[in-house]
């Protein structure tokens, strides 16, 4: 009822019927292609400036960055961060790469699966690194679940250097890319830790998701 | 929430006097436009952009029907329910009824002012339903039983002693002169709530045909947590929201952030696509998008259709003069500022809003900072005609025009008259220049005087000029 009443309203301000099948086909038409509109040339560098950007805007956004060449480093980078915070347990995702990590010599509890409330700190993933903005992009999946990135007080992302692209379309391509058909259930966009300025207009760091974003950005 | 907008004038005189609001208010003018201006700066193709951003919402608007179906279509393809709501009471309806069907007994809300314009939280309660705002402002207002005073800092009136106060009274702790600790607590409360909520409440910055996607756009994370957590999920949005594709969107993700707070990029940029997948491990069971009308589709066509380009960014009222000297709560509804002069009289009627699109010096400061270049002084003026049509300006604007446009249409009578108002103003002026009481003119000279005319009239002046060129 509702429905029609609000199309009738609409299609009586544009001074006609129901949409003919030429005017639905140029919709579809402009729908298809993913046609960018501008994009600014700060988001066009070659890959080594934006890997640079990236770093620069992240930074801005007061994410910690701590750059490293290969995955064997991961486990000691995570433990001396967590440990100079005194922060002993870890809940992290279950991505492949995650997986192959050896905890056993750390003295640090590491537990997978969700995000509750209370917990210390979490590792996940990156899909992709958004040089234009220092932005990270995640998305939900079985091994990748959501509440990791947001009831922790600390979280740890893992990003490839290789996954860093210039601006937010090239990024929502390799998406397309990766999961053919329909996008996941929710695909976050995360540009340093959580903040508010509600109060005076007083910036503070930490107001309902992490109080600290770190990146780790692996080389190879 | 009640109208008070027909009060604009009284509201406004109290809110100039009132120390601590004027106080609140300096933050904002210190704050937001220069951010904004910062952030413009550093992105030389910002102009391109807006240009870009306008004709794509024209684009919309165009098929708004068409990009309609296209999105409900591919919700209900990701799992999702889609609910039309022409009425801000059918909208309170059917979000009870989904309340409801989960049994819901408390619901969290991430920011979102649809849900204040349809006055949501009322109805709820009244039905046995507690709403928790998670938004750190928001969740701020709620204690006070206050109302935003603006659509993204809404807590801008106040001061952080009354926050103090606030949270000291019903979160029963010490009080505190520092925001870090005030927020801390807040945190600590609301993890609960989060937790324990049956159905999330979110709005929505933008919804994607393509995908059947919303998104929702926050620096705090509660916006989040809010929809990940419960079991049910609800965005309520409007109509206008929708975009074509990804990359659409993203075209006003570069402008949003930047004519907000003047941050390059919000923190928490969320698509949500439907309910959680079936191996997913955390997330809504359910997935509902409450698309809003309540006056939007009435605009497609009419004199007011370039407000429905508005993507809430807030930077109209962070550069308007008006604003920043009487506050959003003096507008006396949900959206204030240069866009909610024009949206109020159309959501609420011209006869209770019609002060608003007056309170304005048309000095064109919105428009210019207007990321989708909305004519808004054009639109306010609108307004003005359309109230004066409906004969509801008051009395003395209408004897005053009146009596104005007598002496328009009488051209030697006018001069005859303005030359002798010039000599009596410079006598009355006397050496300083300067008139400090004026008949019929005190709403001016009770606050500053009224300089004297310096010479002859324009027009003396002009017929003078045109016999010394004939002569030469």
């Amino acid at each position: 009822m509702s429905k029609a009443e609000i199309f009738g309203n609409i299609r009586r301000g544009l001074k006609r019927g129901e949409p003919t099948d030429a005017q639905r086909a140029s919709v579809a038409a402009r729908l298809k292609p993913h046609h960018n509109n501008l994009i600014p040339k700060r988001a066009q560098l070659p890959h080594a400036q934006q890997v640079a950007l990236f770093v620069e805007m992240a930074e801005e956004a007061a994410a910690e960055i701590i750059e490293i060449n290969n995955g064997s480093e991961i486990v000691g980078e995570v433990c001396r961060w967590l440990q100079h915070q005194n922060i002993n347990t870890l809940t992290t995702a279950t991505a492949p790469i995650l997986n192959e990590l050896e905890w056993d010599q750390s003295t640090i509890n590491v537990l997978s699966g969700v995000g509750h409330a209370g917990d210390a700190a979490s590792l996940t993933t990156a899909f992709a690194g958004i040089a234009e903005t220092g932005t990270l992009m995640l998305y939900s999946r079985p091994e990748s679940p959501t509440t990791l990135n947001f009831l922790p007080d600390n979280h740890i992302v893992l990003l490839k250097k290789s996954d860093i692209v210039g601006p937010y379309e090239d990024a929502w391509g390799k998406l397309r890319e990766a999961i053919p058909g329909n996008l996941p259930r929710t695909v976050n966009l995360i540009t340093g830790p959580s903040r508010s300025a509600d109060i005076e207009q007083r910036l503070q760091m930490g107001a309902h998701g992490p109080k600290r974003l770190l990146i780790l950005l692996l080389t190879n | 929430m009640q109208i008070n907008s027909p009060q604009f004038k009284e509201s406004s005189r109290i809110a100039l006097q009132d120390v601590n609001l004027q106080k609140a208010l300096g933050n904002l003018k210190a704050g937001f436009p220069t951010k904004r201006a910062t952030a413009v700066a550093r992105l030389p193709e910002f102009d391109q952009l807006r240009d870009e951003a306008a004709t794509l919402k024209n684009h919309i608007i165009e098929n708004l029907d068409i990009y309609l179906e296209e999105f409900e279509i591919n919700v209900i393809k990701n799992g999702g329910h889609v609910h039309w709501c022409r009425t801000a009471d059918d909208a309170c309806q059917t979000i009870l009824d989904i309340c409801k069907e989960v049994d819901a007994k408390t619901v969290t809300k991430g920011k979102s002012m649809v849900t204040e314009e349809i006055n949501l939280n009322d109805f709820l309660e009244k039905n046995g339903i507690e709403p928790v705002e998670t938004d750190l402002g928001e969740y701020i207002l709620q204690l006070r039983g206050d109302h935003p005073s603006h659509i993204i800092a809404p807590a801008i009136h106040l001061n952080l002693e009354d926050v103090s106060e606030i949270f000291h009274e019903k979160h029963k702790r010490p009080k505190s002169d520092d925001p870090a600790v005030l927020m801390q607590e807040a945190r600590e409360i609301l993890r609960t709530k989060f937790v324990a909520a049956d159905v999330g409440i979110t709005g929505a910055n933008f919804c994607v045909a393509e995908t059947g996607s919303t998104l929702i756009v926050t620096n705090e994370g509660n916006g989040d947590l809010t929809q990940t957590l419960p079991k049910t999920h609800i965005v309520v949005t409007s109509i206008e929201k929708v975009v074509p594709t990804l990359e659409d969107m993203t075209l006003f993700l570069r402008l949003l952030a930047r004519s907000a707070t003047g941050q390059e990029f919000s923190v928490y940029n969320t698509l949500s696509t439907g309910p959680k997948r079936a191996d997913d491990q955390d997330g809504p069971e359910n997935f509902h998008v409450v698309l809003v009308d309540n006056g939007r589709s009435e605009m497609v066509g009419g004199e007011l259709q370039d407000m429905l380009r508005c993507i809430r960014c807030s930077a109209c009222m962070n550069h308007c003069p008006v604003y920043g000297a009487v506050g959003g709560h003096s507008y006396g509804w949900v959206y204030p500022g240069p866009m909610g002069s024009v949206l109020t009289p159309q959501m609420i009627g011209i006869e209770q809003a019609g002060l608003l699109p007056n309170a304005s010096t048309f000095c064109g400061k919105c428009e210019s900072v207007c990321p989708v270049r909305i004519p808004l002084p054009k639109l306010m003026r609108h307004w003005r005609e359309n109230e004066f049509s409906k004969h509801l300006s008051p009395k003395a604007v209408r004897w005053g025009l009146g009596s104005w446009a007598f002496f328009a249409k009488r051209p030697r009578l006018y001069r005859w008259l303005s030359r002798g108002s010039n000599t009596v103003m410079r006598l009355m002026a006397g050496k300083k220049g300067k008139i400090t009481k004026l008949p019929l003119g005190s709403g001016w000279t009770n606050f500053r005087d009224m300089p004297a005319p310096s010479g002859r009239t324009f027009m003396d002046q002009y017929q003078s000029r045109q016999a010394a060129e004939k002569q030469s």
